[in-house]
């Protein structure tokens, strides 16, 4: 056990057991050290599973959502890049922030095993990250890897080391800043022809499954009814009329989702197929910028996102569509 | 499944010309659904109607299809002609086969196809149509005029006239705006203080009529007949209550260094004044920019003169709310900024002056106290160019592109004042075109060139420099194909006239639309020149569009009828297609209430079933069906589709997307 977990698991034994809350959420240890899941936990005697290592890149927030519906108060625990999410959530009055103790816990980008695993390294046992390095243990020996290489892609443009919202927080060492180049995806697919584009997107989007895994983890998709799932929306049960047809799920999300999403990242993430579907998300975050000002979803729980706010400095639609005018 | 009548019209030629409309009548006959259908001369007629209504008792008619000219024509004809007949009037729906079709195609057959694709667009949403009650709302009988100007004036005057309650708010100390500036006024030469200032007296002595000067329009919420104002009150400084306008404290104000504003910068005034004479309210006012105490903290020498205690230097702006049932816009305009024009050298010498300042330059109670002196010397200029069309018409981005219409008329006054008053002095004018239509106008400019000897050159201005003292105006004579210089001591730049820029955020409150040169757009440019876009405001003066005096005076009076006319009713019907809330897929996440421009949308906490004895509080959103404009934002930003608008349906919306499509 690390000491920020011993830290974080004390705490939670000592909210439970002080019935301060009457529910954690954290991560709960899987079958391997890489695979930890969200839970919640109610009692000081489950916190045996609780895990806190440098595989829980989980953004535990859209869990509060439903969480919340019961009574009784929540404590959870938000890596930085995480609370963005809690206050976009608290805007849009999906989670009550009066039922809910945020603890910020220390983060340093968290690893992806399909990374480590391609390294040819297999039955990995244990990994830990410290100083650019990562040493990782498996049943076949030991090794020592470049974090750069095995960090999970949303932690290789972390957003930073700030919390955008924490009632306290568990940080023992200090995190480092990382450099941040979000937009160099963005910007490659904007060099490109619309043909290229088109046909980049094309084979990104054809190997979607439609496992909705990435709706499911979006903080911005929690739509009570979404309208992929109503088939009175006219979409859900529409008969797609090529195969390409099909794949507007994503973009259509990406609309839907469009100046709420705090670039989390969780969506490429869970991905089974590994579609970049951020770089959806991040070229209308890069826009927005561009057009209304540098915006991040989520820095409060309050005040509207640009696309729902009328400014008179707003660019005009069409000067914004012939990539004309930048905000001043 | 409806029961559709289509009834397709000639409009004479119009349609007929160009749709082959037997054809349509007769295709459209076999689409599911359609049981009887028609062509007709002229639809919009007593006939056209009759057979109508009659097709709709014979047929037994659930749904009606019109295809004729656009429903901004005709809908509500037809409504009614329909309603009449015992059809719930929004069943009707208006196939544009005219101004869509027949007016931008030549060929027949390409024309008649996209006819038959429109009337079946039209059937596929009648299709999902539903009967709609339009509530009623009441009116609140008091106007609002923004804007203290000539428009505003009249429209308050004749409003009043009425028997309403009306309040100009005015963002200056005093009404009376650009007209009270000017001199003399075309093409009859009367004073305009003259004629003006009756009219200001007349609105400060009316019981109707209140006057909130220095003033303005903070926020709009509401719509045609309940709007509900936020007036800021800005700190004065002054009571107006007590103030009598003795100006004491303006004689003893030791800060006189102050721009005056009222003679466009050529002389100064101190930092507590009364814009002019005649202003209304005569209370003074103090400009907190220039003011030693409200600066400093010391001096004090205007409270301790003035013998009524009128003086408080701790006033604050004050809000105040007020509802009205119908807003007239009278912003007016301003001279452009003509700095950046290098040519004309208006920023680099003194005697190149706008023919605003000239104004203030030739009026009595001018700085010069009416005696046309340069302003750099002070001497009578002896040859003055006037150069026209400076800043209009001018395609570059410097300018404008519009005609500002009333320079032609005010140079040629100018220049014949000039010579009637100094005959010594030689007076130039450069235009393009010289542009005098209407009654006398004409005769006006004639009287300048044939009468005064006023030398009018066809050409532009390419230059103006300074040698020794003398203004040098280097300019194209076209019709004797040469250059000239003309050596002068005053050059006067005709410049263009913008919208007052206030006028920006008031259409964004009042969601009025707005052209790409800042000019409110009224609700049509023909037969609806006074009404905006916005059911309830309406539009006076320059701020519609580039006008003299007597055209503000006629459209501020039309402005006042449409006004009357409406506070006249006791209720109005609403519209019934407003938007509507799908409780349970609404998800309270209030994006819907962020972009409502009306304030339509609350929001309530709501116990729901789930079944197996569970239920859940939810917080979903309610829209007040009297306060929502159906102007469909919401429906659009609403992630999960709950929020859709009755009459304007996704489903119908995607519908007609797909008979479209389909084609």
């Amino acid at each position: 056990m690390n000491k920020t977990e011993e830290q974080i698991v004390k705490r939670a034994a000592e909210l439970l057991d002080n019935k301060e809350v009457d529910k954690v959420i954290g991560w709960k240890k899987g079958e391997f050290c890489f695979d930890p899941s969200p839970a919640a936990f109610t009692s000081s005697d489950e916190l045996k599973d609780f895990v806190y290592n440098d595989f829980c890149g989980a953004n535990l927030s859209k869990y509060l959502v439903n969480e919340c519906k019961s009574g009784g108060k929540i404590a959870v625990f938000l890596k930085p890049c995480d609370t963005y999410s809690f206050n976009e959530l608290v805007k849009e009055h999906r989670v009550n922030k009066e039922k809910v103790k945020v603890i910020g816990v220390e983060c340093h980008g968290k690893l992806d095993i399909e990374k480590i695993k391609s390294k040819g390294i297999a039955a990995v046992t244990g990994a830990e990250e410290s100083g650019g390095k990562v040493a990782v243990t498996s049943l076949y020996g030991n090794a020592e890897l470049d974090k750069n290489e095995v960090l999970l892609d949303k932690c290789l443009t972390c957003k930073g080391k700030k919390f955008a919202v924490a009632d306290e927080i568990i940080v023992l060492n200090e995190m480092e800043e990382t450099k941040n180049d979000r937009f160099s995806g963005v910007e490659a697919l904007e060099k490109m022809s619309e043909e290229e584009r088109f046909a980049f997107w094309k084979a990104e989007l054809s190997k979607c499954i439609r496992c909705n895994a990435c709706r499911n983890v979006c903080p911005a998709c929690t739509c009570n009814k979404c309208v992929f799932d109503n088939n009175a929306s006219g979409v859900a049960t529409k008969a797609p009329a090529d195969t390409f047809e099909e794949q507007m799920f994503h973009i259509i999300r990406a609309f839907h989702v469009a100046g709420r999403c705090t670039d989390c990242g969780e969506c490429s993430r869970v991905c089974p197929q590994h579609i970049p579907l951020h770089l959806l998300n991040r070229k209308f975050i890069k826009d927005i910028n561009r057009l209304y000002g540098e915006f991040q979803a989520g820095e409060t729980d309050e005040g509207k996102n640009p696309l729902i706010e009328y400014r008179e400095s707003d660019a005009e639609p069409s000067s914004a569509v012939n990539g004309e005018v930048r905000h001043a | 499944m409806q029961r559709i009548g289509v009834f397709i019209c000639w409009c004479g030629s119009n349609i007929a010309a160009t749709v082959d409309v037997e054809r349509v009548a007769e295709e459209i006959k076999r689409e599911p659904g359609v049981v009887f259908s028609a062509n007709y001369q002229y639809m919009c007629s007593e006939n056209g109607q009759q057979l109508l209504k009659n097709a709709i008792k014979e047929y037994r008619l659930t749904g009606v299809v019109v295809g004729s000219c656009s429903p901004r024509m005709h809908e509500a004809t037809f409504r009614k002609a329909a309603e009449s007949a015992g059809l719930n009037p929004y069943m009707v729906e208006i196939a544009n086969i005219r101004e869509h079709c027949s007016w931008i195609h030549k060929d027949r057959e390409e024309a008649t196809k996209k006819a038959l694709v429109l009337v079946r667009t039209a059937i596929a949403k009648v299709n999902l149509n539903a009967p709609l009650t339009a509530g009623e709302s009441p009116v609140t009988k008091r106007a609002l005029v923004i804007g203290g100007g000539i428009a505003g004036i009249q429209a308050a005057l004749d409003i009043a006239e009425a028997g309403f309650a009306v309040d100009i708010v005015e963002k200056n100390p005093t009404i009376g705006g650009r007209m009270a500036q000017l001199d003399k006024t075309f093409p009859t030469l009367d004073c305009s203080a003259c004629i003006l200032t009756p009219k200001m007296v007349d609105c400060a002595q009316s019981d109707k009529i209140d006057i909130l000067t220095y003033s303005e329009v903070e926020d709009v919420k509401g719509f045609v007949g309940n709007f509900k104002v936020k007036i800021r009150r800005k700190a004065r400084y002054v009571d107006e209550t007590k103030c009598t306008g003795c100006k004491l404290c303006m004689e003893n104000c030791p800060s006189k260094k102050g721009l005056n504003e009222f003679n466009m910068n050529l002389n100064t005034r101190p930092a507590i004044y009364i814009p002019f004479a005649q202003a209304i309210p005569n209370v003074a006012v103090i400009d907190p920019e220039q003011c030693i105490k409200l600066k400093t903290g010391k001096c004090g020498l205007c409270q301790m003169k003035c013998t009524v205690g009128a003086i408080d230097y701790t006033m604050q702006d004050k809000f105040i709310e007020r509802d009205y049932g119908a807003i007239v816009v009278a912003t007016g305009f301003r001279p452009i900024n003509i700095d950046h024009f290098n040519e004309y050298g208006y920023s680099e010498n003194k005697d190149v002056i706008t023919s605003l300042e000239l104004e203030r330059l030739m009026n009595a109670a001018g700085p010069t106290d009416g005696v046309l002196l340069r302003p750099s010397d002070g001497k009578h200029p002896k040859v003055i160019t006037f150069v026209q069309c400076v800043g209009s018409r001018d395609l570059t981005d410097c300018g404008k592109p519009y005609c500002s219409k009333i320079c032609c008329m005010y140079t040629a006054k100018h220049a014949m004042l000039i010579r009637e008053k100094y005959p010594d002095t030689e007076v130039h004018v450069f235009y393009i075109d010289v542009r005098c239509p209407g009654k006398n106008y004409d005769e006006f400019y004639r009287r300048a060139c044939e009468q005064y000897g006023v030398d009018y050159i066809k050409g532009m201005v390419g230059k103006i420099y300074n040698e020794n003292g003398k203004l040098m105006v280097q300019g194209s004579n076209l019709i004797e194909n040469e250059q000239v210089t003309i050596a002068s001591d005053l050059v006067v730049l005709a410049t263009a006239i913008e919208p007052e820029p206030s006028v920006r955020k008031i259409a964004t409150l009042l969601t009025a639309s707005i052209d790409t040169n800042n000019f409110l757009t009224e609700a049509h440019p023909k037969l609806k020149p006074v009404e905006s876009p916005t059911a309830g405001v309406y539009l006076a003066g320059v701020c519609q569009g580039p006008k003299d005096i007597p055209e503000t005076v006629s459209q501020a009076s039309a402005c006042a009828a449409k006004v009357i006319g409406l506070l006249a009713k006791d209720s109005l019907k609403t519209n019934p297609c407003v938007a509507q809330s799908d409780e349970s897929m609404c998800n309270g996440c209030s994006q819907c209430a962020n972009v409502c421009a009306y304030g339509a949308i609350t929001y309530v906490d709501k116990e729901f079933r789930l079944g197996g004895g569970k239920t859940e509080t939810r917080r979903v959103a309610y829209v007040n069906p009297a306060v929502c404009q159906g102007c469909g934002a919401c429906t659009v930003t609403c992630p999960s589709g709950a929020m859709d608008l009755k009459g304007f349906a996704s489903k119908q919306i995607m519908s007609e997307v797909e008979e479209i499509c389909r084609a």
